[in-house]
């Protein structure tokens, strides 16, 4: 799950962490009140999307720039009205942009230098990692890249969690020195709790910046939250934004399936992650394209079988669908009437290829063959592969 | 010989009266494993009945092992009160523990795995399908089915499997299985970013096992696991093994069902660790369809 900008303030202040002065807007007129109760002589306007690359985007209305500049509240509410409600498109939003709902109304900081700090899960050492850079404002994967060197990392003991020489460690890297080590390290130790406490897997700072008046500030920043742990996290799941999100992958987490959408024309339904990720291999193996990763799970119901096909069929680039399933456990006949159920409710007109193995397979197949639909049955994963891929381009 | 547990293992099961945890405790027991205990906090002193077996049920995992001489734990408590089962079967000495449970929050698991580590219980998963050592008996009944893994699909045999998918497990055991080749133990580690078990210390243990000649590697996009595995096997292994990897056409950045299966920042692409099986002499499958074909080939029996 990703959040805003401006719900990354609300969590820095939430558990300390010094930033600039900021907040969120919703209408041209409460970003013109926010502008006159920061009082600030420099203030920046921010588009919030979840998208990264905002400054050099362009609204579908020709204005240029989610990212601006300006001096008095009646600048603030002018460049307001012209990106409220409208779409913004950047390199990571991809053509159809994101429609800006939300501005960031924060005083602007003069920065005399630029660092970068991030908090992440390390998978190889299976522990929190704190990863500085005196290279901040920058792309880090390139720093790490090209200058490897100027990249602190420590790993953080789970059972400890960060001690306060660790802090005073990093605190010297980056040559924050004097009062700056004190702010340095009540910073960086808040940051820490809020990873922890919020149940993040990623809290990056970039730029982690000092003032010319000798602030040190979080000036933006990035979260990404466990999934798993979100049942402990009411306060980081109110701050979900359903609409920065792929409404068919919305539509399936109701269901409890996990659909993610891709650019091919064949669409498939599999039980199990890693069988699903095959089957999507295979498939393009086969010289076909797959339209989707879609696991329905080890206890896949008929409802669920219905759901995930509606799914499928909203994904107008589908020209065909496979269905692969394992049923060790489960029934592979309940698993075939969930089929012919959904294939008829939705008046299934594509190629559709099944094919079943496991449990009580032979009255699944039975089910399949009697139900009149004009489906394929299959008797491996390469079989089916080959049928849809030919079923496909046959039609 | 088999790894990890034999027919005569005495399992408990942690969250047996959930209906998760009783569907597959029922199962095990059809397959004839000896669940000797279950423990559910508060119903200590109940028992699990199923058929004409008759299961004693405990308040804690001490109890349970020290009353029944049960071994191993499967853990199928959900997600909020799974790291508290671990460490609770770790703390009693258990000598292993596979958690079935999918859904376990990361930093639940990086404190349960910095606590039990070089301490004496192997921890197997979280987020896996578990463990079968199969039986002699008709669809291998008679040997030791530890989580949710369809137990008639196994033969007794000289294959080892270890994988990070469970449905894609069932699919290599099948193929082996319709072609006459039995499996010596499979075992699934998970498809989570912290685990217990790696590919490599199940490739380990295949390695000393007399009974074991042949092994398939399943693995999928995410992490380093299985290029370790294959610089170690490529080194030291000395049985023929054939391996698949899931996830070619994933798209970056994004997880794929699996909390681990992710490639992020151009780490942990199929095709790296493709390249790393393959420069390690292990035979790796082109499609799912063929990995019992790929090890059988490369063993010598087609």
């Amino acid at each position: 799950m990703n959040i805003h900008e401006y719900q990354a303030r609300e969590l820095f202040q939430k558990f300390g962490v010094a930033s600039q002065k900021g907040k969120s807007a919703f209408t041209p007129q409460e970003a013109e009140q926010a502008a006159i109760a920061l009082g600030a002589d420099q203030i920046v306007v921010k588009a919030q999307i979840h998208a990264g690359g905002r400054g050099k985007g362009t609204f579908k209305n020709g204005f240029k720039g989610g990212v601006h500049l300006c001096k008095t509240p009646a600048e603030v509410r002018h460049l307001a009205e012209q990106m409220l409600g409208q779409t913004l498109v950047t390199h990571q939003t991809g053509p159809e942009g994101r429609v800006v709902n939300t501005l960031l109304v924060a005083e602007a900081v003069d920065i005399s230098r630029e660092l970068y700090f991030a908090i992440l899960f390390d998978r190889a050492s299976s522990a929190p990692m704190i990863i500085a850079s005196t290279e901040g404002g920058m792309d880090i994967e390139a720093v790490a890249e090209h200058s490897p060197e100027k990249i602190l990392r420590i790993t953080i003991d789970p059972l400890l969690g960060i001690q306060p020489y660790q802090t005073r460690k990093i605190a010297a890297a980056l040559g924050l020195r004097g009062p700056l080590m004190t702010q340095a390290s009540k910073l960086f130790t808040a940051l820490y709790r809020t990873y922890i406490e919020s149940d993040c897997t990623l809290v990056e700072i970039n730029p982690l910046v000092v003032t010319p008046d000798g602030r040190l500030l979080a000036l933006d920043a990035k979260f990404n939250f466990d999934d798993n742990a979100l049942y402990r996290q009411p306060a980081i799941v109110a701050m979900r934004d359903i609409a920065e999100e792929d409404p068919r992958e919305v539509a399936a987490s109701e269901f409890n399936l996990n659909y993610i959408g891709l650019d091919g024309n064949i669409a498939c339904l599999v039980n199990g992650a890693g069988l699903a990720m095959a089957t999507m291999d295979i498939i393009q193996h086969s010289g076909g394209s797959p339209a989707n990763f879609l696991d329905v799970g080890g206890g896949a119901t008929k409802e669920q079988v219905s759901a995930a096909f509606k799914i499928i069929l909203g994904d107008k680039a589908v020209k065909g669908i496979m269905v692969n399933i394992f049923g060790g456990i489960m029934d592979c006949n309940v698993i075939a009437h969930g089929i012919v159920d959904a294939a008829r409710e939705t008046g299934l007109n594509l190629p559709l290829v099944v094919r079943l193995e496991g449990n009580n397979v032979e009255a699944g197949k039975k089910t399949l063959a009697e139900s009149g639909l004009p489906l394929l049955s299959a008797s491996s994963m390469a079989d089916a592969a080959a049928k849809i891929v030919a079923a496909v381009k046959a039609a | 010989m088999a790894i990890l547990v034999t027919p005569q293992t005495r399992v408990l099961v942690q969250g047996i009266t959930g209906s998760f945890g009783a569907k597959h405790a029922q199962l095990s027991l059809d397959y004839g494993s000896h669940i000797v205990a279950g423990v559910t906090p508060g119903k200590g002193g109940q028992f699990f009945e199923h058929g004409s077996h008759k299961v004693p049920i405990f308040d804690t995992v001490e109890e349970a092992a020290h009353q029944t001489g049960a071994t191993v734990s499967a853990v199928f408590v959900p997600p909020p009160f799974a790291a508290d089962a671990i460490l609770e079967s770790a703390d009693a000495g258990l000598a292993l523990v596979v958690a079935i449970t999918e859904g376990i929050p990361i930093n639940d698991m990086i404190r349960v795995k910095a606590k039990i580590q070089g301490g004496k219980t192997r921890l197997i998963g979280p987020n896996c399908p578990g463990l079968v050592t199969p039986g002699e008996g008709k669809d291998s009944h008679g040997g030791c089915r530890i989580g949710i893994a369809p137990g008639y699909i196994h033969k007794k045999g000289n294959v080892g499997v270890v994988s990070r998918s469970g449905t894609l497990t069932y699919e290599a055991v099948w193929q082996l299985t319709s072609r006459g080749y039995g499996q010596s133990t499979c075992v699934g580690i998970g498809g989570d970013p912290v685990n217990g078990t790696s590919h490599l210390d199940v490739l380990q243990m295949f390695n000393e096992d007399p009974e074991t000649e042949a092994i398939i590697m399943i693995g999928e996009i995410g992490g380093s696991a299985e290029e370790e595995a294959a610089e170690w096997a490529g080194a030291h292994c000395k049985k023929p093994i054939a391996g698949f990897i899931a996830g070619t056409t994933a798209p970056p950045g994004r997880r794929m069902g699996h909390a681990g299966a992710i490639v992020s920042g151009g780490k942990g692409t199929a095709e790296g660790k493709i390249a790393a099986m393959k420069a390690a002499g292990i035979a790796v499958a082109e499609t799912p369809s063929v990995m019992a074909e790929t090890l059988l080939r490369l063993w010598g029996k087609l």
